[in-house]
């Protein structure tokens, strides 16, 4: 027992100057950081984030005590040295995906990304088979139909638009 | 009584355009044209009679009878005449019968029509429109009844009820809510009406659709009876969505006009979905092409302006949940479903008859294009449909709702946006029928030379984005084309007519209203796209607080903080404003006055402060969040670059409609 006592003596000196340790380094960090984040610094990541309440309003811009709050939040964060990234994690861990402007890609959420694109090129790419299949079609008219509306340029475009116009009356 | 009064008539309306749907369609079937007319008529009565019943609500709504749950919570004896009136569409069953009676007015206005050479549309057109008429008296008389007032029961609680429950008295409350004050704005007042001028007209076009699809003339007469009907639908959409933009600009004071919020986006959809309908038509009329595709097209804005309705009546946005328990909520999904499945199987069932007369020969052509065009504005709706379902998707699948913002929307709808812009200057050069790369080179040239001094002017101005570089190369390239293509016509009928240049001008114009009138809607497009790319790209904001005698800078401007002051207004409220002097190189441009208002039931609002020229707005806020006193007063400051050309656009836009849909006296 009392070759022991000396051993707990160096286990909670060393404690304590990790604990010293920590928060001088931390108060260093805080110092660092001065002066306090701007109101800008705190809308640049407040502007990618929308709090869960508040609908369709971007937190930045937010009016509610909640918002306002949250920002006071952000501010702190900053102060202790954290990233925009860190930031929106730590409010992604507390109230989930929603916070972020834009779903994070994973999982479900690439449904998102992912399909827009694929109707938009299917789209174009049914619109041009659908050309192919046309032009295949009227092969047999072409000519005839080419001789009969010729591009029009130079001088063609004066009876061309003349002709358009007679047309419609 | 009057409430009563206004709610028999509604029910009565509704039992008449359940008969004006039966009578048509049996009229149709037995091929009785007494039933026909007889649901005409009774299509025709529907106006008056929804109008006595609104006109009650808007007497009702201007005297105060508290009574009512409606008047109760949308307005107060503070409020003046004129918002007390508009406050019909302040709230949710207003709005409904709102709806109703600008429907009731469309479809009354087109059963007056001559209907001799199309008699086999009317019991169609009569059916789907007294249908869908039928459909929104239900969801006010089972749902949303603006006419249901408040009881005391014996037990003392206050109840609302269409009629007197047991042994309850008639409460009076002295005093309504009140309309929430946001709403109070110009843009707010005249924003609703015309979007749901917008949403109603359209349902003209699509019952002319259907009526084409069910009784088989499949050729251009639906589409060419309904041109004006689709056009002035497509104006009311448009000017709705403008004000809409200018009420959060001028309202929300967020610095910006849109925030790709699931509300603005409902009725941003029947607009992507008409403006192809508006072009493709086009191509139906003039090459017998593309019917099916128009159909489609029609089909598919009928049920976005039903879906926009439901997206923002069902409280659908705010959880799925919402959406289960409200009483409208599901109604709207069944008959969304419904009537958008029999339009397709009509559709299907009229595939063949709707093939096109003439065949697509060049990729280059003129038709080609627009249906390039038709596929783009496509891309942008299934962004915008897919952005506002996927969430909903997302908390069925998951049980988390995640939130589609901003970034998602501009970074899918950017380029598509861009490929219209570029469309909508090679597409007039095209020719109608057949184009090759070689004759559009020859037209396009001599616009592109001007064109090509865009970017390096802006590069010598300092301008480095890319986004910015290439966005207004091609707002230059679509106006020197519009301007190449009067050019061109002008040019020809002098050489051909002999007339001076502004009788040629007006000549040509007055003789092609349609393409002309498009050309300046194109023109107000990219003057608009000026004010976007202005804001979205170069927009600049700071947050900064300051004691007064302080100042701040931004963008080049100095705003020195004069004064703060606050004092409260003849209509209650406590007002907060303060005062800044605007600098530029050292030079007193004007003061500016942001406002902070507390209303006496405690509703905030802020009042931006706006410094607006036709290079930039300046638009300050007093941040209403945080604590405010002479000392620490937090200003936030937008700069704003170019966005009056947003506004500017949109009166270009009405000018160019106006020559567009103008009637053709002399063609008659």
């Amino acid at each position: 027992m009392g070759k022991k006592a000396p051993a707990n003596h160096l286990f909670f000196t060393i404690l304590l100057l990790f604990f010293i340790a920590i928060t001088v380094l931390s108060f260093k960090s805080v110092r660092a950081q001065e002066p306090t984040p701007s109101d800008d610094e705190v809308n640049a990541i407040a502007r990618q984030m929308f709090c869960p309440i508040c609908e369709n309003t971007p937190l930045d811009v937010c009016p509610t005590e909640a918002c306002h709050d949250w920002r006071e939040l952000i501010r702190q964060m900053l102060a202790q040295g954290k990233t925009p990234s860190e930031i929106k994690q730590y409010f992604v861990d507390h109230y989930g995906d929603r916070v972020l402007s834009e779903p994070p890609r994973a999982g479900l959420n690439w449904l998102v990304y992912v399909l827009p694109p694929i109707a938009f090129i299917t789209g174009l790419l049914l619109l041009f088979r659908a050309f192919r299949m046309w032009k295949v079609k009227s092969t047999a008219t072409f000519q005839e139909e080419v001789s009969a509306s010729k591009p029009a340029h130079g001088n063609e475009y004066a009876t061309r638009l003349e002709d358009e116009l007679r047309r419609r009356n | 009584m009057l409430a009563q009064f206004g709610f028999g008539i509604l029910v009565v309306t509704f039992l008449l355009s359940l008969f004006s749907t039966s009578s048509a369609i049996y009229g149709y079937f037995s091929k009785s044209d007494r039933w026909v007319e007889s649901a005409r008529r009774a299509l025709q009565l529907t106006f008056p009679l929804i109008s006595l019943s609104a006109l009650g609500l808007i007497y009702l709504l201007a005297t105060g009878h508290y009574e009512l749950e409606y008047v109760y919570s949308v307005t107060n004896h503070e409020m003046p005449l004129y918002l007390k009136i508009t406050a019909l569409w302040g709230g949710q069953a207003g709005s409904l019968l709102f709806w109703a009676w600008l429907m009731s007015a469309f479809a009354s206005a087109m059963t007056l029509r001559k209907w001799d050479r199309d008699r086999e549309f009317l019991p169609w057109v009569v059916a789907v429109t007294s249908l869908t008429l039928a459909f929104f008296l239900s969801l006010i008389i089972f749902f949303e009844n603006p006419f249901i007032r408040l009881w005391q029961t014996i037990s003392g609680e206050i109840a609302a009820h269409m009629f007197a429950p047991a042994g309850a008295s008639l409460f009076l409350p002295s005093e309504g809510r009140g309309l929430n004050e946001l709403l109070r704005h110009p843009g707010m007042v005249f924003h609703p009406p015309m979007l749901y001028l917008g949403f109603v007209a359209f349902v003209i076009p699509y019952a002319f659709a259907i009526a084409a699809l069910v009784t088989g003339r499949t050729d251009d007469r639906w589409t060419r009876l309904t041109r004006r009907w689709t056009l002035v639908a497509w104006l009311f959409l448009s000017i709705g969505l403008v004000l809409g933009m200018r009420w959060a600009y001028d309202v929300l004071g967020w610095g910006g006009y849109w925030g790709w919020d699931p509300v603005e986006i409902a009725a941003l959809m029947p607009w992507l979905a008409s403006t192809p309908f508006l072009h493709s038509v086009m191509i139906q009329e003039k090459r017998g092409m593309l019917k099916q595709w128009n159909m489609l097209l029609i089909i598919l804005t009928y049920s976005l302006v039903i879906f926009g309705t439901f997206l923002t009546r069902s409280g659908v946005l705010s959880s799925v949940h919402a959406f289960a328990q409200s009483a409208i909520g599901p109604m709207f999904f069944i008959f969304i479903g419904i009537t958008f499945i029999i339009s397709i199987s009509l559709l299907i069932y009229r595939w063949n008859d709707l093939r096109a007369e003439v065949e697509m020969k060049s990729l280059l052509s003129r038709e080609a294009l627009f249906l390039l065009n038709n596929l783009l504005f496509l891309g942008v709706l299934i962004v915008c449909f897919w952005g506002v379902i996927f969430p909903l998707i997302s908390e069925i699948v998951t049980g988390q709702k995640i939130t589609v913002g901003p970034p998602f929307y501009l970074r899918a709808t950017g380029p598509l946006w861009g490929a219209l812009m570029a469309l909508m200057g090679i597409a007039p050069l095209s020719a109608w029928g057949y184009s090759t790369l070689k004759t559009i080179g020859r037209a396009i040239w001599k616009p592109t030379i001007p064109t090509l001094l865009v970017p390096f002017v802006l590069i010598v101005l300092n301008v480095r984005n890319w986004i910015a570089l290439l966005g207004f190369t091609l707002v230059a390239f679509v106006v020197f084309v519009t301007l190449y293509e009067f050019w061109r016509g002008v040019s020809a009928r002098r050489k051909t007519q002999g007339e001076n240049f502004l009788i040629a001008l007006v000549r040509l114009t007055r003789r092609n209203r349609r393409r002309y009138g498009g050309y300046i809607i194109h023109v107000a497009m990219v003057v608009m796209a000026i004010g976007i790319l202005g804001i979205e790209v170069f927009q600049t904001q700071t947050q900064q607080t300051l004691a007064v005698g302080q100042d701040m800078q931004i963008s080049g401007y100095t705003l020195q903080y004069d004064s703060l002051a606050q004092f409260p207004y003849v209509d209650g409220r406590q007002v907060t404003r303060a005062v800044l002097s605007v600098y530029k190189d050292g030079k007193y441009l004007g003061d500016l006055y942001p406002r902070y208002d507390l209303f006496p039931d405690g509703q905030p609002m802020t009042i931006p402060a706006i410094r607006s020229t036709l290079a930039d707005d300046l638009y300050v806020v007093l941040v209403n969040w945080e604590n405010i006193s002479i000392n620490e007063t937090p200003f936030k400051v937008y700069h704003n670059p170019l966005v009056n050309w947003l506004w500017i656009g949109s009166a270009i836009f009405v000018l160019g409609y106006l020559v567009s849909a103008w009637p053709e006296a002399e063609t008659m």
